[in-house]
């Protein structure tokens, strides 16, 4: 799988109440969700945002609440993965079992401009910055999560295990 | 190698004789637990894993807190939707408004005795890690795990490595919980214990009544931590003894110890005696201030109440500073028990009087403000000094309204003051 997109660059520390803030949690559907993604950070990235652009962040991205519709609203809004050196835990998790792509590399995060254009190869985590030339390496998910998101997410997986325990 | 405690909980729960930092497992559930904002996202994916019914009706808890009594017409659309589910399923932990049983999600579970040591909880809500004070492992989780957890009654997880808090000393005057983990994440930073479980031992863990652990359990994810957990002592039994007698006397918990030998990733020590009373600027928990280091800070709003400080001995220590005094003109305090029972014993210790006639808003249990929900919204450009646990951009309200994060002394004096102030300040003597 492979994705091609412009980035957005934001800093350290984006936390859940301005991916999604709570006074839209009142929807549930991620469309609605959506036209809301980051607004408190930047008002501008819903009217900018085109399927498959790359968000690009600092550490401990997505942090503060347990809010799934943080990643369902980046998800919705188009963006095909998030790249930053770390991510806080819950949104890490919800983002596999949901199937975000989320990469971590410091590198990566560092270099990479705004407006840069980026091919990400998720089969070898693979990071191409066509603008500048430069590529860097992602660490590659353990093949257990690998499993998780080759079933399209934690549901899939559920899934397929409820069918192997009925057949056995 | 050993192991921590946290590890050992793991372990046991995916029956495994041991486990190391990042390995992943899949371990069987104790409670799996699920709010009004949380839980109808997770409806749809429980839906979807065909599980039809879930694991445990009596293992599955659901609490519509955060929105309710319902704001909007959209809200209790989404409250209805959860009440329909508890009800079409059999959920046993199902609260409604004004139920005994009903308040804030993490005050009310260990209040209605659902949590005891080693007891492994996913919640689809980040201040899952409270029970921690318990000496139970748990963890936020987002609502796909919710979901997954009611159909199978499992979760994966990371193993994760710990940082350990070695407590020694004894609090001094008007210093409590809050501002020991305010100065925690102000000395490690937001993500200074990212994917790590924090693990407080040491002799000044007997100075901490469970209250107090239960506030610093709260916010161990304000420093990204995946858990935040207390080893279990008198103290702990004894919360069982009145909280949940039945898991007691049924044996059905088990108390965990670190192995002498457990590997941690850090060791940091923290004298009780030298935390300040502190203060947490905007708009991160770690822009931590000793109270007194600062100029004047000028304010709108107090809140005093939540899932990190809305149990009974907050009230009582907000009576203990407003009895007898007013709020400061313009200034609105806010205070929120943080459930149905708490409420009940503030109206019986006569605290809610004392507290209306002091000039404060006194409200049923909702976490309301606290998430900017509603009951208290900031304007653009107000203040709020607040015993919540997150003070970032637009928490409570406007993007350019402000939140300090503070102990329930300093914002209840804060409220007397008009600005940013301990009790010492407004002339409340000093404890003992
Ligand atoms: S009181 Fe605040 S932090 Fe606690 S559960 Fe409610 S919204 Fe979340």
């Amino acid at each position: 799988m492979k994705a091609t997109g412009t980035v957005f660059k934001y800093g350290s520390n984006v936390d859940t109440d301005v991916i999604i803030p709570a006074r839209y949690l009142n929807l549930s559907e991620a469309s609605q969700l959506a036209k809301y993604c980051m607004i408190d950070l930047d008002p501008t990235f819903v009217q900018r945002v085109k399927p498959g652009d790359i968000l690009v962040a600092g550490p401990n991205f997505g942090c503060g609440s347990s809010r799934e519709h943080a990643p369902m609203a980046i998800k919705a809004a188009g963006i095909s993965c998030v790249i930053a050196p770390t991510f806080a835990r819950i949104f890490y998790r919800n983002a596999i079992n949901m199937g975000l792509p989320i990469l971590e590399s410091a590198e990566a995060a560092a270099a990479i401009a705004e407006g840069d254009t980026v091919e990400i190869d998720f089969d070898t985590g693979r990071i191409a910055d066509a603008t500048t030339g430069k590529t860097y390496q992602a660490q590659p998910f353990p093949p257990f999560l690998q499993r998780i998101m080759e079933s399209g997410g934690l549901v899939g997986y559920v899934k397929a295990k409820r069918a192997a325990g009925k057949k056995g | 190698m050993g192991m921590t405690m946290t590890q050992k909980i793991l372990a046991r729960h995916a029956g495994l004789e041991k486990v190391v930092a990042g390995q992943l497992i899949e371990a069987d559930l104790d409670l799996v637990l699920g709010n009004d904002i949380t839980t109808p996202p997770a409806l749809k994916v429980f839906e979807e894993t065909g599980a039809g019914t879930v694991f445990d009706v009596e293992k599955v808890a659901i609490v519509p807190d955060h929105f309710t009594p319902n704001k909007d017409i959209q809200s209790a659309e989404q409250a209805k939707r959860i009440r329909l589910f508890a009800r079409a399923q059999g959920i046993v932990n199902y609260y409604e408004q004004g139920e005994m049983e009903m308040g804030i999600e993490h005050v009310v579970l260990p209040e209605n005795g659902l949590v005891a040591p080693g007891d492994c909880i996913i919640g689809a809500d980040s201040h899952t890690c409270t029970y921690g004070a318990l000496g139970a492992f748990a963890t936020g989780v987002g609502s796909t795990d919710m979901a997954c957890g009611m159909a199978t009654g499992t979760a994966w997880f990371r193993v994760p490595e710990a940082i350990r808090f070695e407590l020694v000393g004894k609090p001094s005057a008007w210093v409590t919980g809050k501002d020991v983990i305010l100065h925690i994440i102000g000395l490690i930073g937001v993500d200074g214990a990212l994917y790590e479980s924090m693990e407080f031992t040491g002799p000044g863990v007997a100075e901490l009544s469970m209250e107090d652990r239960f506030t610093i359990a709260n916010m161990a994810i304000e420093a990204g931590g995946k858990n935040g957990i207390f080893p279990v002592d008198e103290k702990t039994l004894a919360y069982l003894e009145k909280y949940a007698p039945k898991r007691l006397t049924a044996g059905t918990y088990r108390i965990f110890r670190a192995d002498d030998d457990a590997r941690y990733a850090a060791t940091h020590t923290i004298d009780l005696a030298k935390v300040p009373p502190t203060v947490s600027f905007p708009h991160l928990p770690s822009n931590a201030k000793a109270l007194g280091t600062f100029p004047e800070v000028a304010i709108d709003q107090v809140v005093i109440g939540s899932c990190t400080n809305g149990r009974i001995g907050d009230m009582r220590m907000a009576r203990r500073i407003l009895k007898g005094r007013k709020v400061a003109k313009g200034v609105r305090c806010i205070v929120i028990p943080g459930s149905q029972k708490v409420y009940l014993q503030c109206v019986r210790e006569g605290i809610a009087e004392d507290l209306v006639e002091a000039g404060a808003v006194f409200s049923a249990p909702t976490c309301g403000p606290c998430l900017g929900g509603h009951m208290g919204i900031l304007a653009e450009g107000e203040r709020c000094v607040s015993t919540t646990n997150r003070n970032f951009v637009g928490r409570m309200g406007h993007i350019r309204s402000e939140v300090y994060l503070a102990s329930v002394p300093v914002a209840a004096a804060s409220a007397v003051a008009g600005r940013i102030a301990g009790p010492d300040e407004i002339g409340v003597r000093k404890e003992g």
